[in-house]
């Protein structure tokens, strides 16, 4: 009996195996690999080993010997012959901007030549290598596990003596952002949330065929294509927009100062708002569905006003609804890409945009994987708070 | 007799599909095997590289061409290299983006010496500017980063220098700019009284990069971010902007083409150019080599200038340029090179940008999100 009851279960949870697979594969495996290139960045240590090995001996301060001189111009003229360069330059000039061309410029002219004096030789190709400061960023880029990208995603780095100092402020953008894209997310939970509930809460309490109809107007623009839906925006909003045509044709604003409603903070939140409403919408009614209308009516029979009566009796019975809406708005905006580059503007850019454009731009991904993970960590404090003060077990989502 | 005609009948049928199929066959792999596809800057640009490039190579060779637009960058050439997934065979870049790739492994190798000759026998290697090849780069032009402004929005004076633009005072309003730090730092240097070509010495003191920021800070509540180079000629028609930076190029042909009332601002002009070049480990590394050799003859690089004002980087190609093939127009007023266009002239330093094009434009994401 016992056998059977445990021959069944293994049967049971074999067949899951196909979605452990899936998740497995196309799930945890590319994210642990991306958040791994966060903190692991092998290509410099492995290009240029025998220099690493003898730079270990240097006392960082004075002018290398002539023994690293040569070890690195060797692994230079490998590299170029291999056509692997561009990739170590790009790294090490990553900490000390001017080595990338330094590097490429070195092992073009040591190319043809066998000289006397390899330091010499290099210096007159590119004369950073004169100063230390080319050979710490050179030993710095060559550690295989490094927190330099998790230290840069928090605005700071290491001074040359290797504390940990704040960057200088013209360069300070990830904490900010990363405090921007918070308030953001709250602003538009809050927002959905205020517009959400009493559309809600018409649908739950029409009969069958209007709130079907109501329930579609809903759910179409939730079919609607993300695209469609932000550039429509973009027609309403710009400054030559449907909005502004009509507030100038009314004579509210005049045609010099239409008000910039795109393109900046206002365009981010209003399109998110629309585009993550239904989110909030959706599980708020599936909760208030299930609270009988009768229950209000005895509440009423009972003598209490209709405010004490949706206070005392209505609203407690949503909470779990607006727990599960919200954490679905907010943790969706925390991660909002797509409509603040089309719509944000200047001002309305979101951490997301600036992973996008390391992951796209600058190709730095060791810094993205930082961004990503520094987010990741957290929503996952979040949840954690969330579920402390409300507990996830009393969400309702359908 | 009749069951034999109709046997008969159906026999032809057979035999004409099995005709058919064969030709499908035949026809699908040889397309297959004979194609290439080719990334440029999409808009009028690239309209131009089609009419003057691409649609006689594809006429003389018989080699199909594909025409795929992007913004510019590494990224997706990367992508592609890396994953061994690779379907852009030739991309036409900004020489900075050229010669990273090239020595990052992303391009073929050309040999400067494969180059068709000119038509006196000069060869490439001294037929070209000096410095406008690359050991993976062909064809190639030379385009400018200027201003430009809307006649209409100017009733009385115009914007004649590069002051003028970071000039609110005498000309209100609000101005395009690319969303990039490249260009912009040099007008903005430039207009705080640094001549052309101490221009980069400058940036390369802690001070300089400041100086510049410092100068956009006096416009940037007034700036309007645009990415493609399709945008600013939108944005000076509908009147978006006042003035805008912009290609040279799609500006007269914003001029020609639908005579829209622009003007272009000479005084301040970043010279800059660019190549094709193979992307590595492509498929169809003959159709696209042999493309790369027939965009690298001279007359086909000069037959760009035809079409769009960019002028060809060898020197034999220039005095190739006559007319604006559809209109009539002569084109050497409106090239970059010609010189009453050469006065203050910033010539892009892409080895600069390659060592700080990175750190300058973290500052510059920083810079614009404050």
């Amino acid at each position: 009996m016992a056998l059977s009851l445990a021959g069944a279960r293994v049967r049971a949870a074999a067949l899951t195996l196909p979605l452990v697979a899936f998740i497995g594969v196309t799930f945890l495996a590319p994210l642990g690999l991306m958040l791994a290139r966060s903190v692991h960045e092998p290509l410099v240590a492995d290009s240029l080993p025998d220099t690493l090995a003898v730079l270990e001996n240097w006392d960082g301060v004075s002018l290398p010997g002539e023994d690293v001189f040569q070890a690195l111009a060797r692994e230079l003229l490998t590299l170029h012959k291999q056509r692997s360069l561009g990739g170590v330059a790009t790294r090490v000039n990553r900490l000390e901007s001017g080595m990338r061309s330094a590097i490429v410029r070195t092992a073009r002219q040591l190319r043809n030549a066998d000289p006397g004096s390899w330091r010499e030789a290099m210096i007159a190709a590119a004369p950073i290598w004169n100063e230390p400061k080319a050979w710490r960023a050179l030993q710095r880029s060559g550690e295989r596990y490094t927190l330099r990208h998790f230290l840069h995603a928090l605005d700071l780095e290491r001074d040359s003596e290797g504390n940990v100092v704040a960057q200088p402020p013209d360069q300070r953008i990830y904490l900010s952002l990363l405090g921007r894209t918070l308030m953001v997310s709250v602003v538009i939970t809050v927002i959905c949330l205020i517009l959400g509930y009493p559309v809600a809460y018409l649908i739950a309490n029409s009969p069958p065929s209007r709130s079907n109809l109501l329930l579609l107007l809903v759910l179409v623009p939730f079919w609607t294509s993300l695209l469609v839906r932000t550039t429509s925006w973009i027609v309403l909003l710009q400054n030559q927009g449907v909005i502004n045509d009509l507030l100038v044709a009314v004579g509210l604003t005049t045609e010099e100062s239409r008000i910039p409603m795109i393109y900046n903070m206002t365009g981010t939140l209003v399109a998110m708002t629309q585009i993550l409403l239904p989110f909030m919408v959706l599980p708020l009614y599936a909760v208030m569905r299930t609270i009988a209308p009768s229950q209000m009516r005895a509440a009423a029979a009972l003598g209490a006003s209709f405010g004490q009566a949706f206070v005392r009796v209505y609203w407690p019975q949503t909470l779990p609804g607006i727990a599960a809406g919200s954490l679905l708005v907010f943790i969706l905006s925390i991660g909002y890409y797509i409509t603040p580059a089309l719509v944000g503007g200047r001002t309305g850019q979101l951490i997301s945009n600036l992973i996008a454009y390391h992951m796209q731009q600058s190709l730095n991904w060791g810094l993205a994987a930082a961004l990503g993970a520094i987010l990741l960590v957290c929503v996952a404090l979040l949840f954690f708070l969330f579920n402390r003060l409300v507990g996830v077990e009393r969400m309702r989502f359908t | 007799m009749r069951r034999q005609s109709r046997i008969n009948l159906q026999g032809h049928a057979r035999n004409l599909i099995a005709a058919l199929a064969l030709i499908c066959v035949v026809g699908t792999q040889a397309s297959a095997d004979e194609s290439v596809t080719v990334v440029s800057w999409g808009g009028s640009y690239a309209e131009a590289c089609k009419k003057a490039v691409l649609d006689p190579f594809a006429e003389e060779t018989g080699i199909e061409v594909r025409l795929e637009s992007y913004n510019g960058g590494l990224a997706q050439i990367r992508a592609q290299v890396e994953t061994g997934n690779v379907h852009w065979d030739v991309v036409d870049l900004e020489f900075a983006d050229l010669a990273r790739g090239c020595d990052e492994g992303l391009f073929e190798l050309i040999d400067i010496d494969e180059l068709p000759p000119a038509h006196d026998g000069t060869p490439a290697r001294d037929d070209y500017f000096e410095g406008t090849f690359s050991e993976c780069g062909g064809g190639g032009i030379f385009y400018s980063t200027v201003y430009a402004y809307n006649n209409e929005s100017f009733a009385g004076q115009r914007p004649s220098t590069i002051e003028d633009f970071f000039d609110l005072e005498k000309f209100p309003g609000r101005r395009g700019m690319r969303r990039t730090a490249g260009a912009n730092l040099e007008f903005a240097l430039l207009a705080d009284g640094v001549p052309p070509d101490e221009i980069y010495a400058v940036l390369d003191t802690p001070g300089g990069v400041n100086r510049a920021f410092g100068k956009l800070d006096t416009i940037k509540e007034h700036i309007v971010w645009w990415e493609a180079g399709a945008q600013p000629p939108q944005m000076l028609a509908d009147q978006e902007v006042v003035m805008s930076t912009a290609y040279n190029g799609r500006i007269f042909n914003a001029q020609v083409l639908e005579q829209q009332p622009f003007t272009i601002v000479w005084d301040g002009q970043v010279l800059d150019y660019g190549q094709f070049a193979i992307v590595a480990g492509t498929p169809n590394l003959e159709a696209a080599r042999s493309y790369l050799l027939f965009a690298s003859r001279v007359e086909n690089m000069a037959a760009i200038g035809h079409y769009i004002a960019y002028s060809p980087t060898r020197r034999s190609g220039i005095d190739l340029i006559t007319t604006h093939r559809e209109t009539g127009v002569e084109m050497r007023p409106h090239m970059p090179s010609a010189p009453e266009n050469m006065g203050r002239v910033v010539r892009n330093d892409w080895e600069w940008w390659a060592d700080h094009g990175e750190e300058i434009n973290e500052r510059f994401s920083a810079w614009l999100s404050r």
